[in-house]
């Protein structure tokens, strides 16, 4: 089924290389997200997994078989790209079943598969329309519905909600993840949003300048990361580094500590940091200090519920001791020292 | 634009704008009026603008006296001809050039530009040569092979800076529903292309139809289109205004009409895109 | 961003288009430079032999050539005033509001789509006739005597023919620019103080600026090969009053047969037109994203 595996792969343009020799195991069933700032090689990678692109060296397997030949239209892959790259000329139903017509199924059974789609994706009643008179969503539902017709070993994603307005985007989020649970087929997402892998992915490919950083669940990547890229890349607000003194007491080079594993109180305390707040974020459910410490730091520090603190109030804020990072001087995560 | 335009000022303008774009105009609308004149009327003087007596005669004569069909067909045969084999060769590799962009493809396109800019006399003796060799002077085939090759930078040109706009992703989008490259170019890319491959279409049969240097150097009487035809009445003066303006009228009014419909993709063709 | 296949694919379609623009710029080009070192009449066929730079030589000191050189630079000068100077004029009048736009529109930019026999010839004998045209019944009419355009003033009769042709072209693309002018610039102008002049002298001719120099460089190369309207009108003549470079080659070559002296122009003139081609080139060069 829907295994691939990358195998030394690289991906050179010219004499620059984007992608060094890097090795991955998407597993069956699987929902993987490449995530990582723009410029990593994210999408990239996932394009040399589609054929779109030639890998410069290396070998990438799609259910056991060597594909790194194989034409994308060959390799039993479906993609859902950025801009949808919906056909303009074709109304919906043609849209979909355009993979179909291209591979020879006959027509009534295309039919058949893009109205079974199309109930799937609340489509039914727009299949007569061109996609320049569907909104963002339904555009983004189409081009799914082209992907899902195929049958696909996997799916490939490609920051398929950035165009999308922030309450749309988690609908069709959910709708996403929806859809993986019910077809259980490996799926390959690229996003720049940790909040999309954090909620979406079963496995996290963490990439930086076209490396693997980490790769693991969500909540892996949350609770033990595996360098300072990746701590501060996972989790919103940012985790606060702290350098100097104040690491060298942790037997560090720098130490992290993430917004919510503060205590925060306006009397001092043993081990507790004073600082001065500059801006208060109320959200309601949370509040977010942004402050300047008395060690020499900004700090972020969220708090749960309501806190009334304003500018200028003097606080002392404690990190949760067990949920300290510790990071050598190449930013990789000291071993843990409880 | 929240300027309040006056009315007077809009009057004030208007008028003149009319009145000089009827000024420009009128060398046209006065050969259309005086191919409906007696030859005596086209002559006469004070010349009479709307009053005399409407004929038709002079259509009829101009095609019994110099059978005008068949240059007309020769310009259409021409004209279309290079049009669409311009495009045959074009389209691959406008799509190339667009979809797989190489370090060299601006030399290229610069190159190709090139290429149009070299006057026509600077080659015009050894085409003329090879032509009477080939036995290709005055005939529509020879004025199909250099109007081609001449037009076929602009269209090019023209059908890359359409190219350029359909986004990539879409090809990669048919590339990975399994489609071929043939039906990629045949399903996806032309539909797309249909308003751009239109407006380039038009847009050189005007110059091919127009194009008044191959057209009267490479033909004779045979093959001639209706620029050369035309050119025969440079000698016979005085008599044959009313013919004259009548064989004008019917050689222009088809790119005419043509022309008014591509006005705007007409500024993108003939500036290769350096004004849009 | 494509694979070798594509790639491939890629040079496979685009080269029947390089090669025949290849075998179209080189083939006859290096002919015409062979044939220009060459004594070569087509009256006296197998008597071809190598004479070096004589037909350059002859050419080049021909009192024509000088004449001609002279003749197209006026002309092509000519047409782009007119052209450049009431394209501009014209253009500032239709971006106004005026009723009727889209007419007014066609007729002003009709007459480029006349093809250039059929301009010159009603031109030549409907209104520039000394007899029967339209300006001399005028003259007449007012009591003067008629002008004959043509034996008097052939080149500046060619030259307006020519600019009516090109006035279309110039109008609408520096029209095109015009509109594309960002009217908040003009509406914050006007907020800064600018009056009409001041606003039209910085604000959009400046942005105008680029739109003219392209209408000067591809009507300089298409006015540099003046041919139909002349050979219509004038052969040329009187004399070689009307004669341009273009003109002048084509007499050589085949009208007087001289295959080597007609090469020998030839090749001035495509090096006269690289001069012009230079420029434009560098100027849509640097708008080109690939």
């Amino acid at each position: 089924m829907g295994t691939i595996t990358l195998s030394k792969v690289t991906k050179s343009f010219g004499s620059t290389e984007v992608i060094p020799p890097l090795d991955l195991e998407i597993n069956d069933g699987e929902f993987v997200v490449f995530v990582g700032p723009s410029g990593c090689g994210k999408s990239t990678l996932l394009r040399l997994i589609a054929g779109l692109e030639d890998v410069s060296s290396g070998v990438i397997e799609i259910d056991g078989r060597d594909a790194t030949r194989i034409p994308p239209a060959r390799r039993g892959l479906a993609m859902v790209f950025q801009s949808y790259a919906l056909y303009p000329h074709m109304s919906v139903a043609k849209n979909i079943a355009f993979p179909l017509k291209m591979t020879g199924v006959d027509k009534k059974v295309a039919d058949e598969k893009v109205a079974a789609a199309a109930k799937v994706l609340n489509l039914t009643d727009y299949l007569e329309r061109r996609p320049g008179q569907l909104s963002g969503g339904q555009r983004q539902r189409v081009a799914i519905g082209r992907a899902i017709v195929r049958e696909p070993e996997a799916f490939l994603f490609d920051e398929p909600l950035s165009n999308l307005d922030a309450a749309l985007r988690v609908n069709m989020r959910l709708e996403i993840s929806q859809l993986h649970q019910d077809l259980a087929t490996t799926m390959i997402y690229v996003t720049h949003d940790q909040v999309e892998a954090m909620t979406m992915a079963d496995k996290i490919v963490v990439l930086h300048a076209g490396h693997i950083e980490q790769v693991g669940s969500p909540l892996e990547l949350y609770n033990n990361p595996a360098n300072m890229f990746v701590a501060g890349f996972i989790g919103s607000p940012k985790m606060n580094f702290i350098g100097g003194e104040t690491a060298s007491t942790f037997g560090a080079d720098t130490i992290g500590v993430r917004p919510e594993h503060f205590a925060i109180a306006t009397e001092p305390s043993d081990g507790a940091w004073e600082a001065t707040v500059d801006v208060s974020e109320h959200l309601g459910s949370d509040t977010f200090f942004h402050l300047h410490s008395g060690i020499g730091e900004r700090l972020t520090i969220r708090s749960v519920g309501e806190l009334g603190l304003k500018h200028g109030d003097k606080v002392y804020v404690t990190p949760d001791q067990s949920r300290i990072h510790r990071f050598d001087a190449n930013g990789k995560t000291v071993a843990s020292q409880r | 634009m929240a300027r309040a335009v006056s009315t007077r000022r809009q009057v004030a303008v208007s008028i003149l704008a009319w009145v000089v774009a009827l000024a420009i105009f009128f060398p046209i609308l006065w050969t259309v009026l005086t191919s409906f004149k007696t030859e005596a009327e086209a002559i006469a003087s004070p010349p009479s603008f709307l009053f005399f007596d409407w004929t038709l005669e002079n259509y009829g004569e101009v095609q019994e006296r110099s059978d005008y069909f068949r240059h007309f067909m020769n310009s259409v045969v021409i004209s279309l001809g290079s049009t669409l084999l311009g495009l045959l060769i074009a389209i691959p590799a406008a799509w190339s050039m667009a979809f797989v962009p190489a370090r060299r493809t601006k030399d290229v396109l610069m190159w190709m530009l090139s290429t149009k800019m070299l006057p026509p006399v600077g080659v015009l003796i050894p085409i003329y040569l090879m032509f009477r060799d080939l036995g290709l002077l005055d005939t529509r085939t020879g004025l199909v092979i250099v109007l081609t090759l001449i037009n076929l930078p602009i269209i090019v040109w023209m059908l890359y800076t359409y190219f350029k706009e359909i986004p990539g992703e879409i090809l990669e989008a048919a590339r990975m529903d399994g489609a071929t490259l043939w039906s990629e170019i045949v399903h996806v890319l032309t539909p797309m292309a249909v308003p751009g491959i239109a407006s380039t279409l038009l847009l050189n049969v005007i110059l091919a139809w127009n194009e008044a240097f191959w057209t009267l150097n490479l033909t004779a009487a045979k093959a001639a289109p209706l620029t050369a035809f035309i050119a025969s009445y440079s000698s016979p003066e005085g008599l044959f205004y009313a013919k004259l303006s009548a064989a004008s009228t019917m050689a222009i009014a088809p790119i005419l009409i043509i022309g008014w419909f591509s006005q705007k993709q007409l500024v993108r063709g003939l500036t290769f895109g350096a004004v849009k | 961003m494509a694979t070798a296949h594509s790639r491939t694919a890629a040079r496979f379609m685009l080269s029947p288009a390089v090669v025949l623009l290849l075998g179209w710029m080189i083939i006859p080009l290096s002919m015409t430079i062979y044939f220009s070192f060459l004594r070569y009449n087509l009256l006296m066929p197998g008597m071809e032999e190598f004479t070096g730079f004589t037909n350059y030589r002859f050419f080049l000191t021909d009192p024509a050539f000088f004449e001609a050189l002279v003749n197209t630079i006026v002309l092509v000068v000519g047409v782009l005033l007119i052209t450049v100077i009431g394209g501009t004029l014209l253009a500032l009048l239709l971006d106004q509001p005026v009723w009727g736009q889209g007419v007014v529109r066609i007729l002003v930019i009709a007459p480029f789509f006349v093809m250039p026999t059929v301009s010159a010839l009603v031109w030549k004998n409907m209104f520039m006739n000394p007899v029967n045209g339209l300006f001399a019944h005028m003259a007449k009419a007012v009591g003067l005597e008629p002008f004959d355009f043509l034996a008097q003033a052939p080149l500046f009769s060619i030259i307006i023919m020519v600019a009516w042709q090109w006035l279309p072209f110039a109008t609408l693309i520096l029209l095109t620019a015009l509109q594309s002018l960002d009217r908040e610039q003009i509406e914050a102008s006007e907020i800064d103080g600018a009056g009409p002049f001041s606003r039209f002298f910085y604000i959009v001719l400046p942005h105008m600026a680029r739109a003219i120099t392209v209408v000067i460089l591809i009507q300089t190369i298409f006015l540099l090969s003046v041919f139909a309207e002349i050979l219509v009108t004038t052969n040329g003549g009187p004399g070689y009053a009307s004669t341009n470079i273009t003109y002048l080659v084509y007499v050589q070559s085949l009208l007087q047969y001289d295959v080597g002296g007609g090469s020998a122009g030839g090749i001035v003139a495509v090096i006269l037109a690289n001069i012009v081609a230079i420029f434009l080139m560098r100027m849509i060069g640097k708008n080109l994203e690939v």
